[in-house]
């Protein structure tokens, strides 16, 4: 039986010179029109697609750097206006300390003045009392020894400047 | 075939798939170009010429589902396979590795589809004319990257070898080239399918006589068989798909190792 069915059997590795050709005209075929016909478009719509998504990309990243520029920009504003702040108030304070010490000045360079005035003013009613009372009190004793004496007197005490050294004397003791 | 009767006139005995049962008759008349492979091989470059154009015929930025398919298949090659192992210049492969894996997928599924439920490449003359591309396609870009001589010297004499040890290598070396890759190549699908087909041949074939048996034990067997024929049929469907790959995936290794100047 067995030697019946190999006779039989075709050896399957014996290749048949018609399925060969039609091989290898299909192949053929078949790879001419996928080269042509189908590689091309797919290779054209993955282009299209990866230029898409590169564009995308693309828009993207430029977007991102207009905002990261806005950003700067508005940072950059906000400290030069923080800085700004911070002069004008450091004059301010600098001016309003000036103004006060200016005030100070003022104040006390009138008040000195005023005490001056006033000692002055002093000086020359103490002044001016001393010698009134000076006179008065002379003139008032000379009266009063006149009174007293005669008016003989008179005109040798006028002469000789007995008041005079009287009060001096009475000025020095009292000290 | 005439023992073939003898061997039913002899007894009731199952008649196992044999080698002959891959020998289809003529569709017509009885020439050898009118047989059922030869026909089954047009047809499928008719079918994916069809549906590869259809698909690309827009080549739209968002796919639609007929171009997404397409792509798919095709991005899974040129990535897949011809990016990753060529590396740099692959574009040039990608038809080629492209036509190969697609011709190969479509004829090997024959092998399930209903009503065809032929592998094509079950037939040894069609690996063998692949093997005949990818041979002649790698030793053309060696030749060519490297001139004859000098890649016929890289080939026989292995660089930073012992000088004996090409002994031992340089026959190697050449067979492998010249003898052993493209008769691997072929030989792997041709058996794959052959084997397939003869399963399920053996499992279905099988149920159908089991069913027809006069023994009820026999009857109530055979759907176990028709399952299992069912099982295997899904299994060749991975077979056959796996067979695709590794048949381009090798043409892609080849291609990749003559485009290297020291391999």
């Amino acid at each position: 039986m067995r030697i019946h069915l190999e006779a039989t059997t075709t050896n399957p590795l014996i290749p048949n010179v018609a399925e060969i050709v039609v091989g290898l005209i299909a192949f053929s075929l078949l790879y001419i029109v996928l080269r042509s016909r189908v590689v091309p478009m797919f290779e054209k719509a993955f282009a299209a697609r990866t230029a898409a998504i590169e564009g995308g990309i693309a828009k993207a990243e430029s977007a991102q750097r207009e905002a990261q520029a806005a950003l700067q920009a508005y940072n950059e504003q906000l400290s030069d206006a923080r800085g700004e702040a911070q002069a004008i108030r450091e004059e301010a304070r600098v001016q309003g300390a000036a103004i006060l010490d200016d005030l100070r000045g003022k104040a006390q360079e009138e008040a000195a003045r005023i005490t001056a005035a006033a000692h002055a003013s002093i000086e020359a009613e103490r002044q001016l009392a001393i010698s009134s009372l000076r006179h008065e009190v002379g003139t008032l004793a000379t009266e009063l020894a006149s009174k007293i004496v005669g008016e003989a007197l008179e005109d040798q005490v006028r002469q000789s400047g007995i008041v005079d050294r009287f009060l001096s004397d009475l000025e020095q003791s009292k000290k | 075939m005439h023992i073939t009767g003898h061997l039913v006139a002899s007894g009731p005995g199952f008649v196992p798939p044999s080698t002959t049962d891959f020998k289809l008759p003529s569709i017509i008349g009885q020439s050898d170009y009118t047989t059922k492979p030869v026909a089954l091989v047009f047809f499928s470059v008719i079918l994916i010429s069809v549906f590869f154009i259809l698909a690309s015929r827009k080549a739209a930025v968002v796919p639609g589902k007929l171009q997404f398919a397409g792509e798919s298949i095709y991005g899974f090659v040129r990535k897949d396979l011809a990016q990753e192992i060529i590396g740099s210049g692959f574009l040039s492969y990608v038809p080629f590795l492209f036509t190969l894996f697609v011709f190969v997928l479509v004829n090997n599924l024959f092998g399930i589809v209903p009503f065809i439920q032929f592998p094509t490449m079950s037939h040894v003359s069609f690996p063998y004319v692949l093997a005949i591309f990818t041979f002649v396609i790698f030793h053309a870009i060696g030749i060519k990257k490297q001139g004859l001589i000098k890649y016929l010297k890289a080939i026989a004499f292995l660089p930073g070898v012992p000088k004996f040890a090409y002994i031992l290598l340089t026959p190697i070396e050449i067979a492998t080239y010249f003898l052993i890759r493209p008769v691997t190549l072929s030989l792997r699908l041709f058996a794959n399918m052959f084997a397939g087909h003869l399963l399920l041949l053996v499992f279905i074939g099988g149920g159908n006589y089991m069913l027809h048996d006069t023994h009820l034990f026999m009857k109530i067997l055979s759907p176990f068989s028709f399952g299992f024929g069912i099982v295997m049929t899904f299994f060749e469907f991975m077979v056959q798909c796996l067979q695709a790959y590794i048949i381009t995936l090798l043409s892609a290794l080849f291609i990749a190792g003559a485009l290297v100047d020291e391999h």
